[in-house]
Parts: structure tokens; C-alpha cells; sequence
């Protein structure tokens, strides 16, 4: 990193960019307007999460999992609400399990319109941007009414949820998942098959399956260079294996299979499937217990478990290591994010500044994932 | 203007030589302020009108706030940013950095001077009007990149440069597309073209219809001039979301701000050149030869020639929240191997239309073939 | 594949480099001899009915009542869908653990993860650099044992 080399321009990307998707530090070496290498420095939102967990209990670390991947929480939440349910082999009432699964698509669904607003926005057209904030803000809305909060949850608890849903809620659902379907066709219209836009994204940073499976790359990235892997699907958990949902891949429509086109639409047809599961757990729902009896001190049995949900952003694992006691004793954070970020260097070679932002914003990373 | 300097220096043929020179630079300064306040006053309100415009393509309402309907936002935005903090980096060189804001915004007001807004109201009547607007705007590429390079910041520069290489490469398809319609009225003075211009009901000899090429010469003509002014999708010199804020990335208050008003004084600028040109200047359509009094046909052109100009920079701004950034490369491609080979054939066909039928439009012979 | 049959074509493959088979772990975790690591994980991604074409996680762990440091590995295989842990233990003073990096490339992050964080050292890793952590930084902050500084070049931390 020393050599200075006077044909290359060495700049610095971030850590304060508006495209990076959080505090993210590229070092790009540029010959022109042409990237020779990108370096990703990370850790400046370190919060020592895996620490802290060692510290506090386990129902006190539910809240951390939230901020992990904070567009995300119920997800992140549910996952680590299974890995220690996993230890404690404890069965969830099926009320409760339909509610997670609600709350985990419906999450997916406002997680996806960020990735798709901000990309947007970083390919210049802004309109969009807003666009998906409007119709976050009736899944906002649905959160909110049911536990208080428009961010960060805290509602999926060990053992279950932390309280029923309100008066209200499915019908208000329902309005919503009548709505978005319109809504997506818009956003198709307006973006996802516009010239200019498949023009910036098609053939950019292919990313070919043996490259994903090598690179731990997961979720949505995965499934658009062509292998049909959705943790939902393979490993059910929850009532997923009772639900009528596709998985889409990436078929190279626009491009090459596995392109920034590919990545991005996985995104676009993942809500669509959202929305059917989500309609088909609230007529799935019967009255029933909304959380297991979990003692009040919680002490699970020694052992060492991995437990994996499908993110929208990709596989989130849990592994965690218990001695007994009240508090973890090791907990150790497998971000999806952290391995769609280590494929970024190999992309980087030989395209566009512009092009570089495309890829970031295609591989949908967060930082608090990220650096934990 | 100058009829009016004449006619005063006129009455004043007594006076001594010293003061009516004092009297006609007080009355070029008078002049000058109107035109100044006039041109302010615009570029205020179409940031204003941005906004609106911008809220209502994204779903929101945009300034409402401050005064009726918001309209006193801009006054508001020029106080804040007057009363910013003027940093100048330290390493900034330091000349080429104050200067370059100034330059850019003398040059785009400077073009406001041939244009002609009603049959008797016109700051200069240039024999060359159209070379002068097309000269004048070309300085905004030079001092762009002073302040770029002034800035040293690498961001900067890659705003800069991506800035001359941009509106010195669409300069071409605007001169060609411009010289197709040019070559009908044959002369540069922009009255002259205006006068051309009427009859025919006010709108069918406008020269956008006098033949199938000035037609095509009208699109291209837009979309070159979008480029020139550096709007969405071709606003890679000042794209926000890759380098930070391009070439005004350093500048901050009222220099900042200087940017900003040139912008949209070129927009105006190159609106009224499209206006004058193809859309017949300050013809009214459909009222032709009705009788009345010269004010109130004064204040009809002034009327009508804004409102042409309007509804051209509102499509300007249309375009800029609906489509996404063209890259670097692509922008270069579409310029010379799409628009001026376009522009230029299109010239030939031009030339040979004029040859052949003596300048006559498609109005003209069609009008010709019933009085015959 | 069970874990136990993956066991017994290890335990047949490699002999006494294969310690021990944890079966109530989830999934069941085969305890290797550091030496072997990168055999051991070659072997399993390119073998025939093993086919682990990803590493799920790679994980540092603290046993500081053991006096050992262990690398704990998460294997999945896409075409056969079947899981296993690896575990690895080394000496807490002196870890040292060959990389996997050749085998699997997403272990190059990881495992500068697990040296950033735990002090582990992966012989033969291509950039073994801090990633979390300042750069400057020193101590090992999820050791049992860490002791947080009290300044940062002149901050209180």
C-alpha cells in the first residue's frame, strides 16, 4: 500500500460517502475513471456485540440482536430466538410461530424496499427512493401497533413473542398486501426495466455460483447467479413448510446470469413472495398461546449449537456455546453481510468508479452487520 | 435597450459630453441591476420550483412552510447560506477556487443578453445573438474546472474532468442541431428568427414544423442541452452519490450557492435558445393579427415567451427525477456515436431541404398549393 | 450423510489425526489435529458424497480452563445438505492454526477476524491483518483474560 505508483490514483472511498451503506472505508486505486483494486476497511462501527453477549443474559441480549442488522430485526431476532430455543429444546405454540413468521416476511419486505430505494437513489434516479419509504411506512405502521416500535423490535422473544396482535392488525395487513402488488408493478415500470438503468447494471460484476459458494456468499446474491438455495425451503423452520411461496432466481434476463441487474431484481420478485406468504399466514391464524412458558431464569443445558435463518440479506447463524449458566459462553455472530462484503475485492478489477457503486449497492451489505 | 440609450442621449445633445457619459453609464447600471434582480429573482424561484415539482413526482408535498405555499423558501435558503461559515480548504489554491464561482455565474448571466422577450422589449439586439449565447456558455466548462482543480481534492477533479469532457463533447450535436433551423431564417440575430417566425396563426411557422428535420433538430437539441447544463441523466460531474458532490464538493455558502444559480440560469438560457429557435420565440399562437393596444401585446410575448421557457425547464426537471444517471463512458458513447452523427445527417437533410425548396416550410407550401 | 458415517470415512482417511466425535453438539462436531486442518478440509470439499462446498462460519473460541484456544469450523455441502463441525484445539499461548484459506476463500476474512480478535495465528494466511479493530491496536479483545486499556493513543477509552 506504500509503493506509490504515480500512474494510479489512490483515493479514499468513505468512511463518510453517501453510496457506501454505512460507515464502509474503499481504498480504490484508480487508472482513470478505472478501478485496478478496491480495499474494504471495516470495523468502525465495532460495538463488541460477541462480548457483550458473554456479559449479560440471554434474554438480555435479544435487544443487541436488533441492532445487528437494524432493516432487518425481526429476523435478526427470530434467529437468535431459535438457536437458544435450540438449546433449550423447548416446542413454540403454533400461534406464536405463525406471528414470527408474519412479522419475519414483513420485515423482509421493508428491508427489501431500502435496498431498493438506496440503490436507486445511488444509480441517480432519487424518485424511487421515496417511493419505497411510502410504502415502508405502512409496514412502520403494522409494527408499530403491535409492539411499539418502527425500527428496532425487540418483539420476538425466547420462546415465543412478546405479546399478541392487536386488535386490527389483519385487517390493516390485509390493506397493505392488497395495495403493494400495484405498487411493485409501478416500481418495475418506472425502474427495473428502464433502458438507462439496465444499461448501468447488466454484465457488471458477475458473480459466478462456484465464486458465491467459495466466497460464503448468501441469500438473494446467491440465488441470482443461479443456485436455487433459500434456507426457508431446504431447512424449514417455523411453518415454512406448510406455505406456497417460489424461490426466483437469477436468469440472466438482462445480461449474464448472476449480474448487478440479477441481484437487484432477485430483490423485486423476493417481496412478491413475501406478500403470498404473508397473506397466507393471516388466514392461517387461530387463537392459541402467543409464547411457550419460558422460566423466568434461564439457564440452558451445556452445549454448542449453529443455527441458521434465511436474512434478507442472507444466511444469519448463531453459534452459540452454553456452560450452564445464566449467560453465554461464547456467542459468535455469523453475519450474512460480512461474507458479501469479502467478494467485493475480486469483483472490483477493471470496472468504472460508477460501476463500483452499482456493485456495492447490488450486494446490499450493512455495516452494523457487519462490524457488530 | 439601445433605442432607449439613443433616445435619451438625444434629449441630452445639449448637455455637456461629462454628463451624458454619466448618464449612460448610470442608465447601463440601472439596467444591468433590473436584469440582475430579474435573472436572481428567477433562479430563486426555480429552486423553489424544483422542489414542488420534485415533491409532487415523489409523492410529497414539497416546501409549504415558509410564506404562502412556501414560495419564500428560496429567501430563506439565501439567508442561510449567506450566513454560512466560508471555508476554503487550506491547501486550495486559493485564487483559482474564489474566482471559479464567480466566472461560472457572470457567464451564464451574461448569456441573458441577446434574448429578446416580446416584440420591443430586449436588453441588446445582436447581430450574432446566437454565436454570442453559444460562445459565452462554453467559459461555464473552463471554470468548472478552476474550481475543481483550485479545490484540490481528488473528488473534485474527477468532477471537473468528467465535467469538460462532457459539455465539450455535446457542444457538437448542439451546434449542429441548432444550425439546422439557423439556416432557414439565415441569420443569427434573434429577432430576426422570432420575426421569421410569425404568421401563420402564430404556430404552424414555427420552425420547429417547417420541416421533418428541424423537428428532429429540436430533440436533439434538448437532449445536447440537458448534458450542457449538467442535469439528470447526465449529471455525472456533479453526481452526488459516487463523488460526494463533484466539483463543488469544497464549497461551501454563497459560493456554493453561485454554482447552484448558474445552473439554472443556463437552463433558462438554453430553454429560451430552444424557444426562440423552434418554438417561435414570443409568437402567440392563435392571435395572429387581432388588434391591440402595444402594452397589453407586450405583456401577451413576455407572457407567452416565459411560459414556453417554463414548460421546458419543467421537462428538464421532469426528466431529472424519473431516469437514473447515465455512466461516464456510456454518456461519451451516446454523444458521438448516437447524437452527432444523428445531428449531422440531420444537417445535410436540412441543408438539402433549403436548397431545394428555397426555404420554404411545410406550412408554406401547403398554403401555397390553395392559392394556387 | 450422517455425521457419524462422515466420522467413520475421516477416522479411515486420516487415523489418529481425528480425535474425537462430539455427537450431542448440533451439528456434531469431529475434534482434528491442528496439523491435518487443511488435509482434512480438502479432502472433505472434494471428496465424492462429501462434496462440503462451503464454510458456513469459522468461529475462535476462548477455552482459557483448558489452556486452549479452538477454531471451530461449520461445514455444509449444497449438493448432499448435510452439516458438520470441525473443532480445532491448539495451545492457548502460542495458537497456531494452518489456514484454510486455499480450500475456501471466504475463510480469509474470517480467520483475520479470529487473529484480530483472539490472537490466533493462521500460518500461511495470504494478509493476516487486524479487520475489526484499529490497526494499532494491541491486545486480543475476546481472550477470557483481556484487560481493556485505559487510553487509546490519547483517548480514555
Amino acid at each position: 500500500m506504500v509503493n506509490v505508483d504515480e500512474r494510479f490514483m489512490e483515493v479514499s472511498m468513505g468512511p463518510q460517502h453517501p453510496s457506501t451503506h454505512g460507515v464502509l472505508r474503499l481504498l480504490v486505486r484508480t487508472d482513470g475513471e478505472v478501478l485496478t483494486a478496491a480495499r474494504p476497511y471495516i470495523g468502525y462501527l465495532h460495538r463488541a456485540l460477541e462480548k457483550i453477549a458473554e456479559r449479560v443474559t440471554y434474554p438480555q441480549f435479544t435487544p443487541f440482536t436488533d441492532r445487528l442488522d437494524y432493516l432487518a430485526s425481526m429476523n435478526c431476532n427470530l434467529a437468535y430466538a431459535m438457536t437458544v430455543e435450540k438449546l433449550l429444546n423447548i416446542e413454540i405454540p403454533r400461534r406464536a410461530q405463525i406471528i414470527r413468521v408474519i412479522m419475519a416476511e414483513l420485515n423482509r419486505i421493508s428491508s427489501h424496499l431500502i435496498a431498493f430505494g438506496s440503490f436507486s437513489s445511488d444509480m441517480g434516479a432519487f424518485t424511487p427512493f421515496l417511493f419505497g419509504i411510502r410504502e415502508r411506512e405502512f409496514i412502520n405502521d403494522l409494527f408499530e401497533m403491535t409492539c411499539g416500535s418502527r425500527l428496532t423490535y425487540n418483539y420476538i422473544r425466547i420462546g415465543g413473542v412478546s405479546k399478541d396482535l392487536p386488535e386490527g392488525f389483519i385487517d390493516k395487513a390485509k390493506e397493505f398486501l392488497d395495495y403493494f402488488p400495484g405498487k411493485l408493478k409501478e416500481y418495475n415500470e418506472l425502474l427495473s426495466y428502464n433502458a438507462i438503468f439496465i444499461k448501468r447494471l447488466a454484465n457488471i460484476a458477475v458473480i459466478t455460483p462456484e465464486d458465491a459458494l467459495d466466497y460464503g456468499v448468501t441469500g438473494p446474491n446467491l440465488r441470482a447467479s443461479g443456485i436455487k438455495w433459500d434456507l426457508r425451503r431446504e431447512e424449514p423452520y417455523l411453518i415454512y413448510n406448510e406455505l406456497d411461496f417460489d424461490i426466483p432466481i437469477g436468469r440472466g434476463e438482462m445480461g449474464t446470469v448472476g449480474d448487478a441487474w440479477d441481484r437487484y431484481m432477485m430483490r423485486i420478485y423476493e417481496m412478491e413472495q413475501s406478500t403470498k406468504i404473508v397473506k397466507q399466514c393471516l388466514d392461517m391464524l387461530a387463537p392459541g398461546d402467543y409464547t411457550a412458558k419460558v422460566p423466568k431464569v434461564l439457564k440452558p443445558p451445556a452445549g454448542e449449537v449453529y443455527v441458521r435463518a434465511e436474512n434478507p440479506r442472507g444466511e444469519l447463524g448463531f453459534y452459540l456455546i452454553s456452560d450452564g449458566s445464566t449467560k453465554p459462553y461464547r456467542l459468535k455472530i455469523r453475519a450474512p453481510s460480512f461474507a458479501n462484503l469479502s467478494i467485493l475485492p475480486k469483483l472490483a478489477k477493471g470496472v468504472m468508479i460508477a460501476d463500483l457503486i452499482a456493485i456495492i449497492g447490488s450486494l446490499d451489505i450493512i455495516l452494523p452487520e457487519i462490524d457488530r | 435597450m439601445t433605442e432607449l440609450i439613443n433616445e435619451i442621449i438625444t434629449r441630452l445633445a445639449n448637455a455637456a459630453p461629462i454628463i451624458r457619459l454619466l448618464v449612460v453609464i448610470a442608465i447601463i447600471i440601472v439596467s444591468s441591476v433590473i436584469v440582475l434582480a430579474v435573472a436572481l429573482l428567477y433562479e430563486g424561484l426555480a429552486t423553489y420550483a424544483e422542489r414542488k415539482v420534485a415533491g409532487d413526482i415523489q409523492a410529497r408535498i414539497g416546501p409549504n412552510r415558509v410564506g404562502p405555499y412556501g414560495l419564500l423558501q428560496f429567501v430563506a435558503d439565501g439567508v442561510k447560506l449567506l450566513l454560512k461559515e466560508d471555508i476554503i480548504p487550506f491547501y486550495a489554491d486559493k485564487w483559482l477556487f474564489i474566482i471559479a464561482p464567480y466566472i461560472v455565474f457572470t457567464a451564464s448571466f451574461a448569456a441573458f443578453v441577446p434574448l429578446s422577450y416580446s416584440e420591443h422589449i430586449y436588453i441588446a439586439n445582436l447581430n450574432v445573438g446566437v454565436l454570442y449565447i453559444l460562445a459565452i456558455s462554453s467559459v461555464v466548462s473552463m471554470a468548472i474546472l478552476m474550481g475543481a482543480w483550485g479545490s484540490n481534492n481528488k473528488w473534485s477533479l474527477f468532477g471537473g474532468m468528467r465535467a469538460v469532457a462532457q459539455i465539450v463533447s455535446y457542444e457538437i450535436p448542439t451546434v449542429l442541431s441548432l444550425l439546422a433551423a439557423i439556416i432557414i431564417p439565415a441569420s443569427l440575430n434573434m429577432r430576426d428568427i422570432i420575426a421569421y417566425q410569425s404568421g401563420g396563426l402564430g404556430i404552424f411557422r414555427w420552425l420547429i414544423f417547417n420541416n421533418p428535420f428541424t423537428f428532429f433538430a429540436f430533440f436533439i437539441y434538448f437532449i445536447a442541452s440537458i448534458a450542457e447544463v449538467n442535469r439528470t441523466p447526465f449529471d455525472i460531474p456533479e453526481a452526488e452519490s459516487e463523488i460526494v458532490a463533484g466539483y463543488h464538493t469544497e464549497y461551501t455558502g454563497m459560493r456554493f450557492a453561485f454554482f447552484f444559480m448558474a445552473e439554472y440560469g443556463d437552463m433558462f438560457v438554453v430553454s429560451a435558445l430552444a424557444t426562440t429557435l423552434f418554438l417561435g420565440g414570443w409568437q402567440i399562437p392563435f392571435i395572429g393579427n387581432i388588434v391591440m393596444p402595444i402594452w397589453l401585446k407586450d405583456i401577451l410575448e413576455v407572457a407567452v415567451f416565459f411560459g414556453k421557457v417554463f414548460l421546458l425547464i419543467y421537462i428538464m426537471m421532469w426528466i431529472r427525477w424519473t431516469l437514473p444517471r447515465l455512466r461516464v463512458d456510456q454518456l461519451m458513447e451516446l454523444c458521438w456515436k448516437y447524437l452527432t452523427p444523428f445531428a449531422f445527417f440531420n444537417l445535410i437533410g436540412a441543408s438539402v431541404w433549403v436548397l431545394l425548396l428555397h426555404g420554404k416550410g411545410v406550412y408554406d407550401i401547403i398554403t401555397g398549393l390553395f392559392v394556387h | 450423510m450422517e455425521p457419524k458415517g462422515i466420522y467413520d470415512i475421516l477416522s479411515k482417511t486420516f487415523g489418529s489425526k481425528i480425535k474425537q466425535f462430539l455427537e450431542n453438539t448440533f451439528p456434531p462436531t469431529i475434534i482434528v489435529e491442528s496439523s491435518a486442518i487443511v488435509d482434512v478440509c480438502k479432502f472433505l470439499k472434494n471428496e465424492e458424497g462429501l462434496n462440503f462446498t462451503s464454510l458456513m462460519c469459522l468461529s475462535g473460541v476462548d477455552l482459557k480452563d483448558q489452556g486452549k484456544m479452538a477454531v471451530v469450523y461449520h461445514l455444509f455441502s449444497i449438493t448432499h445438505r448435510h452439516k458438520i463441525a470441525l473443532k480445532v484445539e491448539v495451545d492457548r499461548n502460542e495458537p497456531h492454526v494452518p489456514t484454510v484459506e486455499g480450500v475456501w476463500a471466504t475463510a480469509n476474512w474470517y480467520e483475520r477476524e479470529a487473529y484480530d480478535l483472539f490472537g490466533i495465528i493462521f500460518d500461511g494466511h495470504s494478509d493476516l491483518r487486524r479487520i475489526l479493530m484499529p490497526d494499532d491496536w494491541e491486545g486480543y479483545p475476546m481472550r477470557k483474560d483481556y484487560v481493556y486499556p485505559k487510553k487509546y493513543h490519547t483517548w480514555d477509552v
